[in-house]
């Protein structure tokens, strides 16, 4: 099986969804000839030419809203937002239209739109260019929203997203990019909406996506020197939400942490645990535990933002703090 | 033009004015809900405007948006039961007064949010674009719209991109409550198409047919090159919207508008021009009967059920 | 002015004490009245008040420490004054100061019943309930233990997965934290010594013998029924209630049974206050309820609860465990057929109530559906034999099969 980056995983998506069909096309700022600012759409100008790799003007709200409009009228744009904290520019077409445009008519038309932006903090960009807002778009019905934490399941999320004809919001992490990891070949899809066991283990139920995912499994190899076996599960998908995985997960383990890297009020973490607690009570054995970033905004200083970033011994103190919650 | 296609604006733009006035009276006592933006005085742009197009032409618009709807073909009945949150409405009662839209007969809506509809205008004609369809998006928009970014946005885009769009902007003088002149740096729309290098045009939006002529010049443009914006100077006769008590603006002005009412203007040159009185009453007792056709289907129709509700949404996982 | 908190006298036969914890530190300060510290003796553990305002200044004696009566435990005094601890304990009167006043009545063991009680004051203190998780209730449903049974791990006492696992598995450790030992090594509470002290000197000493009555419950039960329609929730009759109301009535006509031995005397006693013993934490308490005979079911229901509950939180006053001269011993929450009790010195019988059961009976010739309760007197040979005490049993049967009377 090849390894690749979850770049070049993104990459491959792209181009062969592009090559597989003509509707889809991709705008954004600097895709086309500077090749992004990522460089996942490089080579692409070249290949597919300026008709099908747009370059827009700086304009969020009318980037995303010409998507949505293209969209209607029966293409597939891939649109690029180059950080999702530019996603807030764009928030009103990604919430009150592409969310809402297809129940809103009666369902005359679809609005099969993904839109691909990149969050995360750790590379000194200061508060406004580091944030993870991801559960602030996963709050509305009507969008999927997903965020994979693998360069395999990048490939095969973005590939389904484009073929689902759904409204999308795709989110990257900017320090996953050259990670590797093997993805199988071919026409590799991946379902939307299903959370995939990523880690087997008896001892604690360890929920996470994306970066933190990563993080995890670093805090799970220190922890198995320790003796302890933490079974990871990865959400993979934001919206719609599978819970399957974890309450099975749960029912075996009866102790939780949830771990993300944005902020834990009201976050990702909120809604799992409380859907725990929902759908599990009679297996609880202790309080969920939720790993987050500090609740400020990301400092410049390096040592600083990587206080206030969520590390691999934040997870290994809060699988600890489960597991030891007795007197 | 022919005498048919002068009676059959005139008997459209008599349908628009009863069917904002029933709506007025069904909104008063109770069965439509929500905001209703009546567009009473501005018959001459949508039917103007709209009769101008052709069939591969989409119409897209904010949510003052009932002429339009009916200008664009959609049957009064339909409009009415939208109106009403009937499953018989255009929008199976999902969308309501200011998200009417029938894209079978290229209209994609009525759009609440003040210039988002803009972008999207821009995406169609893209797609458009790039099938090599020769079709114009008309995007309708008020002169409130045209200070929000998205406006902006969307002409530099379309400029830059050369998109077949046509930016209409019925001036009514009024972005809700506030004049013109309080809310916008130039007193002419049209003023702001020239700071992105787009052809434009003004024309008086209370007569029918010089709408007509300058739509079609204006189409005749976008088909022919890039985007064009054309600036209709209308005037509405009530409130931005049902419960308008309208303190920004003098009764004396109201009425003295009224005194162009579009609907009389049409029907003075019309007189002038080989119809008759009767054949002018038969057109408005014809429209008299539609809406009322139109109120009977309306209440007789079913509410949708719940099930609507989920419809177009990805299935909820766990 | 500091004054010294000498360890109190809390009954008349106490001679020591054992601080079991303070609930003030050093430097804190304390108002007149405020819990200072919990203290047992041979009977409960008792909070005990301070007696004067100010700073805690000094805190003579650990927790857990056993100190004789009179000792000085603490300092109480102004925040910066200066303690010369020297001459305030040569100051100190061996009286206890004014702190859980104790009437200086005879003292009385608590009266035991049968073998072993589930703790009724478990670790997480809440009335009638155990802190536990979920899935450790969930477990201990699924192998039948008892909550109430199990230490918890926990934050607070409170049951975990793994402790009913190990209660379960019968393994003492199922966790990742390091192991307990295997066996347990637990050192006899003062309670528990004193009950079985008390106990063993009863049975050895007093010749006792046993009558058992089987008693039609029915009327009981339905009087308790009808009266309990018009009662609040937290006041309602129990079983318990009529019996202690029926045995008190019945001791008034019977005081050789509510009577003490006193050399070659018999001291009938003047007052019926009847024990009910209550299940606590290490063993029994028996709390009284005085002048039973003088107060209506609801009155004697609503005081016996209150004693009750103070049991189970540890927080008698003296005058609730001393001064009884009847016991009354309810194993029926248990499913019990019957049971005979151990008299409680100085006492002279105690009656036994085992479980209200449905059990075929006959009735006219004919086998029918009855509603039965055994109780079982113990009484002292030297004071009573068994024709009288045969005689106060049918008379507690009146009281009981017609309950009526009870009312009245």
């Amino acid at each position: 099986m090849p390894s690749m980056t979850m770049r070049e995983a993104i990459s491959q998506a792209l181009w062969e969804e592009m090559e597989r069909d003509e509707r889809v096309f991709i705008l954004g700022e600097e895709v086309g000839l500077w090749g992004g600012t990522y460089a996942v759409t490089k080579g692409f100008y070249d290949h597919f030419g300026p008709e099908r790799v747009r370059d827009t003007p700086i304009a969020e709200g009318t980037i995303v809203g010409a998507a949505n409009g293209a969209a209607m009228a029966g293409l597939r744009p891939v649109a690029e937002l180059m950080t999702i904290n530019f996603a807030f520019l764009a928030m009103d077409q990604i919430v009150n239209h592409s969310a809402k445009l297809e129940a809103m008519f009666g369902g005359q038309f679809s609005v099969p739109v993904v839109i691909r932006a990149v969050g995360g903090g750790g590379r000194q960009l200061g508060a406004t260019h580091s944030q993870t807002p991801d559960v602030v778009f996963a709050h509305f019905p009507g969008l999927q929203v997903v965020a994979p934490g693998t360069p395999a399941d990048a490939k095969g999320l973005l590939k389904s997203a484009i073929r689902s004809g759904r409204p999308t919001l795709f989110i990257e992490h900017a320090t996953l990019y050259q990670v590797k990891g093997d993805v199988p070949e071919g026409d590799h899809l991946e379902p939307i909406g299903v959370s995939k066991l990523q880690r087997p283990g008896g001892d604690v139920t360890l929920v996470t996506y994306s970066k933190m995912l990563e993080v995890s499994l670093q805090a799970a190899e220190r922890l198995a020197k320790e003796g302890i076996e933490v079974e990871i599960v990865d959400l993979r998908t934001l919206r719609p939400l599978d819970m399957g995985p974890v309450i099975e997960s749960f029912r075996k383990t009866n102790r939780a942490v949830i771990a993300e890297e944005g902020w834990g009020t009201y976050g990702i973490g909120a809604e799992v645990a409380a859907r725990i607690y929902e759908q599990a009570l009679d297996f609880v054995d202790a309080p969920i535990a939720r790993v987050a970033q500090k609740e400020v905004g990301l400092p410049y200083n390096r040592r600083l933002e990587q206080m206030a970033l969520p590390q691999v011994e934040d997870v290994i103190q809060a699988v600890k703090g489960v597991l030891g919650w007795r007197k | 033009m022919k005498k048919d296609e002068l009676l059959r604006m005139y008997h459209e733009m008599v349908v628009v004015r009863r069917l904002e006035e029933r709506s007025a009276e069904l909104y008063q006592q109770g069965k439509i809900g929500g905001f209703l933006h009546l567009y009473i005085g501005q018959e001459a742009v949508c039917t103007g405007l709209i009769s101008a197009r052709l069939p591969q032409d989409r119409v897209i618009t904010a949510y003052r948006d009932h002429g339009v709807a009916i200008s664009c073909g959609i049957e009064p009945r339909r409009v009415m039961a939208e109106l009403l949150g009937k499953v018989t409405g255009t929008s199976k009662g999902m969308g309501g007064s200011m998200h009417l839209a029938d894209v079978t007969k290229n209209f994609w809506g009525g759009h609440a949010i003040v210039g988002a509809h803009l972008p999207l205008a821009t995406g169609m004609a893209l797609a458009d674009k790039m099938s090599g369809a020769d079709a114009v998006t008309i995007c309708m928009f008020g002169d409130g719209a045209t200070n929000i970014g998205y406006f902006h946005e969307s002409l530099n885009l379309s400029m830059v991109w050369q998109l077949p769009v046509l930016w209409v902007c019925e001036n009514n003088l009024y972005g809700m409550g506030t004049a013109v002149d309080r809310a916008s740096a130039v007193s002419q729309i049209r003023q702001k198409a020239e700071g992105y290098g787009m052809p434009n045009d003004r024309v008086d939006g209370m007569d029918v047919l010089k709408v007509r002529a300058a739509s079609e010049a204006a189409l005749a443009n976008v088909r022919g090159g890039g985007p064009f914006l054309l600036e209709i100077a209308t005037y509405r006769f009530r409130g931005h919207s049902m419960g308008d008590p309208e303190r920004y603006r003098k009764t004396a002005e109201v009425q003295q508008w009224q005194e162009d009412d579009p609907i009389g203007i049409f029907h003075k040159h019309l007189r002038t021009s080989g119809c008759s009185a009767a054949e002018l009453e038969q057109a408005e007792q014809q429209a008299e009967e539609e809406i009322a056709e139109a109120v009977r289907f309306a209440e007789e129709s079913p509410e949708p059920g719940p099930e609507l509700v989920f419809a177009g949404l990805p299935a909820e996982a766990s | 002015m500091a004054e010294v908190v000498q360890m109190p006298k809390l009954g008349f036969d106490m001679a020591e004490g054992t601080l079991v914890r303070w609930l003030k530190a050093e430097g804190e300060s304390v108002t007149k009245g405020e819990i200072l510290a919990e203290i047992e003796t041979d009977k409960a553990t008792v909070e005990v008040e301070a007696n004067l305002s100010g700073t805690v200044r000094k805190l003579l004696v650990e927790a857990r420490a056993s100190v004789p009566v009179g000792t000085a435990i603490a300092v109480i005094g102004g925040a910066d004054e200066p303690i010369d601890l020297a001459a305030l304990a040569a100051g100190a009167q061996p009286a206890p100061k004014a702190t859980a006043a104790a009437p200086s009545q005879a003292a009385r063991p608590p009266a035991p019943a049968s073998p072993p009680t589930p703790g009724a004051a478990p670790a997480g203190r809440l009335p009638g309930g155990v802190r536990a998780s979920p899935i450790a209730r969930r477990l201990a449903s699924h192998y039948n233990l008892d909550l109430r049974q199990l230490a918890g791990s926990g934050p607070s006492g409170r049951v975990l997965k793994q402790d009913v696992l190990a209660a379960a598995s019968g393994d003492a450790s199922a966790s990742h934290v390091p192991a307990a030992a295997a066996t347990e090594h637990l050192p006899i509470s003062r309670l528990r010594a004193t009950i079985g002290r008390r106990m063993q000197t009863s049975k050895q000493q007093i010749p006792h013998f046993y009558l058992t009555a089987d008693l039609d419950a029915a009327p009981m039960m339905q009087a308790r029924a009808q009266a309990n329609l018009d009662l609040a929730e937290d006041a309602k009759l129990s079983v318990n209630d009529f019996l202690v109301k029926a045995a008190a009535l019945a001791l008034r006509a019977f005081p050789n049974l509510n009577a003490s031995i006193e050399g070659e005397t018999i001291e009938r006693h003047g007052e019926v206050n009847i024990g009910v013993a209550v299940a606590v934490n290490d063993g029994l308490l028996t709390v009284v309820a005085h002048s039973a005979d003088t107060k209506s079911l609801t009155q004697l229901s609503g005081e016996i609860r209150g004693l009750i509950q103070r049991a189970r939180e540890g927080r008698v006053r003296p005058d609730d465990v001393q001064g009884s001269t009847f016991t009354v011993s309810n194993l029926g929450m248990f499913d019990l057929d019957q049971f005979a009790a151990i008299i409680n010195p100085p006492e002279a019988a105690i009656l036994a109530v085992a479980s209200v059961r449905e059990v075929p009976t006959v009735l006219q010739g004919q086998i029918v559906p009855g509603t039965r309760l055994k109780v079982t007197l113990s009484a002292d040979h030297r004071v009573t034999d068994g024709a009288e005490a045969a005689r106060w049993l049918q008379v507690l049967r009146g009281y009981i099969e017609a309950p009526v009377r009870l009312f009245l």
